[in-house]
């Protein structure tokens, strides 16, 4: 009996020193403060409203920070912590105020006081990717691609099919060889799925779930990326094989001037520049779509290998080295970067191509397919009719033929 | 059309060939990110 008395008096005491100790050290709000229910907690309505992505006074978190001078001496009882509980510790690493830790927060940062390694342990940027992807990316990368079809159909409403003017021939002449069919097909048909894969990443979360639900969408997500990572190599196949064989005829000259001078002969019948193996219209389309392709694989590279290659802190150094961040009125972009941000900006570099990219190649299908008479030939079968050619790359069918394209013996001239 | 449906063959041929490489080289997303303290299976 004796015992048991003993033991619960014990218990009584240590009920009594731990509620003592912990009314001392929490503030509590006084009756009508805000979150005075909570105890300076967050509120219901906090959490709503986070939710509805609104803003809230977090104040009552990031603020929550300790208080190292009204600490007891590390040799005093409830002392060892400096004054900083683990979770004031954390909220300071949260919200980026370790220094008013003062000694407290040395051990958190690297040898120099680099804050960039409390990045690491919370990566705040996470956040502002997350709303840039959920927000401005998904909203003006779906009307790029949208206003990009709809001027194409108000354009195909205007102009129609751009027709064979002359009387077609009957004779056909190879306009493109097999191993360049293929190299085409291999980028186009590679674009083609990586495009679509990648939309429904982005959108599918907005589009497809309200439609089918979670747990259909599931085996699309994770097909839809087994798609986008593996066809990403067919993908940089074909641009290596396009480049080699096409960029000796995509050099600009001053054809491209005149080709220019009447927008391509697009917006009016019977007009139809000299032109060689390509236009300048098509060289428009080859120099984006290497340019494009090779930043767009870079960046799609550094997402198939997490962390291994880091390419934006490099990148900015160059930027401000040169200026240009500063011409237009920027500020000198971070040169020190987590890794987490690292590939945060891979991934938003990697969408905004693909979305320029596919605004650009939506435009190619077209004037390639319904757009233009003849022209799906050319890459279908490689054969084109020679009345095609005449009109569309005279200088070009001359070279191959040796024979006359014009009435005028050089219009280029 | 035929230089067409031959690509369209032969990206389905890498993808094939890539997921195998990578995967028999020690790329796949569970090896390169787990470790014995962090298991994703």
């Amino acid at each position: 009996m004796a015992r048991i008395s003993t033991r619960f008096l014990t218990l009584l005491a240590a009920a009594f020193i731990a509620l003592s100790s912990a009314a001392s050290a929490q503030t509590v709000p006084a009756e009508g403060e805000p979150r005075a229910e909570t105890g300076g907690a967050q509120t219901l309505e906090d959490i709503l409203r986070r939710q509805e992505n609104q803003k809230m006074d977090d104040s009552f978190r990031s603020e929550a920070i300790g208080n190292p001078d009204a600490a007891a001496p590390t040799t005093g009882q409830l002392g060892t912590l400096g004054g900083v509980s683990d979770a004031e510790f954390w909220r300071a690493y949260r919200y980026n105020e370790l220094d008013e830790l003062g000694d407290v927060s040395a051990s958190a940062k690297g040898p120099s006081g680099d804050t960039s390694v409390t990045q690491v342990v919370i990566q705040d940027t996470g956040m502002t990717w997350l709303n840039f992807r959920a927000g401005p990316l998904k909203n003006y990368g779906g009307y790029l691609l949208l206003g990009t079809n709809a001027i194409l159909a108000v354009f195909f409403l205007f102009r129609g099919r751009i027709m064979i003017d002359g009387e077609k021939s009957g004779k056909t002449i190879t306009r493109f060889k097999g191993i360049e069919r293929f190299a085409h097909w291999t980028l186009a048909g590679s674009f083609v799925l990586l495009a679509i894969t990648g939309l429904v990443q982005l959108f599918g979360r907005f589009f497809i779930i309200p439609l089918i639900g979670h747990e259909a969408f599931a085996p699309v997500a994770i097909g839809g990326k087994w798609i986008h990572n593996n066809v990403s190599w067919a993908f940089m196949l074909g641009l290596v094989m396009v480049t080699v064989m096409w960029v000796k005829h995509n050099i600009p000259n001053k054809l491209d001037l005149k080709w220019f001078a009447v927008g391509g002969g697009l917006f009016s019948k019977g007009v139809h520049p000299p032109a060689k193996k390509f236009n300048a219209g098509q060289k428009i389309i080859f120099w984006g779509v290497i340019f494009l392709g090779v930043s767009i694989s870079v960046s799609g590279l550094s997402l198939l290998f997490p962390f291994e290659l880091s390419m934006f802190a490099a990148t900015f150094a160059h930027m401000n080295d040169l200026g240009l961040p500063q011409l237009i009125g920027m500020e000198a972009l971070p040169t020190d970067l987590a890794p987490h941000t690292e590939m945060q900006l891979s991934q938003t570099w990697h969408a905004i191509v693909g979305f320029l990219f596919m605004a650009l190649i939506i435009g190619h299908i077209y004037i390639g397919s319904i757009g233009m008479e003849g022209a799906f030939d050319a890459m279908g079968s490689g054969q084109v009719d020679e009345q095609w050619a005449k009109e569309h790359h005279g200088l070009w069918y001359e070279e191959v033929t040796g024979k006359p394209a014009y009435k005028d013996a050089h219009p280029a001239e | 059309m035929k230089a067409m449906f031959i690509a369209f063959v032969g990206i389905f041929v890498i993808a094939i060939v890539a997921d195998q490489v990578l995967h028999r080289a020690g790329f796949a997303i569970d090896e390169v990110t787990s470790a014995p303290s962090v298991r994703l299976d």
